[in-house]
């Protein structure tokens, strides 16, 4: 099962949910991802502690990716 | 942290640094000792030059002794200060970031966020305390402070440390060049101007250090 989340203003919301055999819910995540990518987000997939993969494609396999901001020297 | 498999995409936004790796800290460290030393030695010298020629110059003496004091202290401070909470406090997103947030981290370094609003994250340049809008670097006997944000300013706070600890360990000397690097000097200058809250993460930090780096895990 794998869960696209982004980081926000609400502390963070699910955008989609979908399973490697749920191709709809899968096209529906993908849809999402892109949406998000055209925003300005990037898609990290976090790998557990110390780990985590910057993606440009959502991973269908993936339990877990995050869309995060930009960052910036402050 | 394993290598980076790409760099940080926010490298674009600045081409003309060089990327950050353990050979430029250690070139820091010694700039930052260089710095440090020639603000210091010519107030001391001048102190104790005035001192030689009339004891009656006492007070301009201790003005200089208080210049070779204070200026490696106001570094010390500007160098903390990026690790101090900053920005709204949005207190009911907040609890589902803390929740995420925890996700994101071990059991320990969990507890270390939540009581000193740090997350500690061993990577291969050193030992990195992640707060709001900012990181410390602690590499064996120095530690090296980045100002550093997430765009989005209405983050809840955890939100903010999530970005940062994100961005670190997908690629952490693309994390290190994106920073700016705001102070490097001895863990003792730093630790006095932190938050009383936060020093317990940075004796953590500090005894991380010297450990070797354990295995992988991959938990979430």
């Amino acid at each position: 099962m794998g869960r696209l989340i982004r980081m926000d203003s609400s502390g963070h919301s699910t955008l989609a949910d979908w399973s490697a055999t749920d191709e709809r819910a899968y096209d529906a995540a993908l849809e999402a991802f892109r949406r998000e990518l055209e925003e300005g987000y990037i898609a990290v997939v976090s790998e557990g502690e110390g780990h985590a993969t910057q993606v440009s494609e959502l991973p269908p396999d993936a339990e877990l990716v995050i869309m995060r901001r930009p960052i910036a020297g402050g | 942290m394993e290598a980076a498999s790409a760099p940080l995409p926010e490298l674009a936004s600045v081409p003309w640094r060089g990327r950050e790796n353990a050979s430029t800290l250690r070139r820091r460290e010694r700039l930052w000792s260089l710095y440090t030393t020639a603000h210091v030695v010519p107030f001391i010298a001048a102190a104790a030059g005035l001192m030689y020629l009339n004891v009656l110059a006492g007070p301009v003496a201790f003005v200089a002794l208080m210049h070779a004091w204070v200026i490696p202290e106001l570094y010390a401070f500007r160098g903390a200060s990026v690790v101090r909470p900053k920005g709204p406090r949005h207190e009911q997103a907040e609890k589902v970031a803390q929740g995420f947030l925890g996700d994101l981290l071990g059991h320990d370094a969990r507890d270390l966020q939540r009581d000193t609003g740090l997350a500690l994250e061993r990577g291969k340049l050193g030992t990195w305390l992640v707060g709001e809008a900012g990181a410390l670097l602690v590499r064996e006997k120095r530690v090296h402070c980045f100002c550093v944000q997430a765009t989005d300013r209405d983050l809840p706070p955890s939100d903010r440390v999530a970005h940062l600890l994100l961005a670190l360990r997908t690629d952490e000397e693309g994390f290190a060049t994106v920073a700016n690097h705001a102070f490097a000097g001895a863990p003792w200058r730093v630790r006095r101007r932190l938050d009383r809250d936060m020093r317990p993460a940075l004796e953590k930090a500090l005894a991380a250090s010297v450990r070797p780096l354990p295995q992988p895990s991959r938990s979430l």
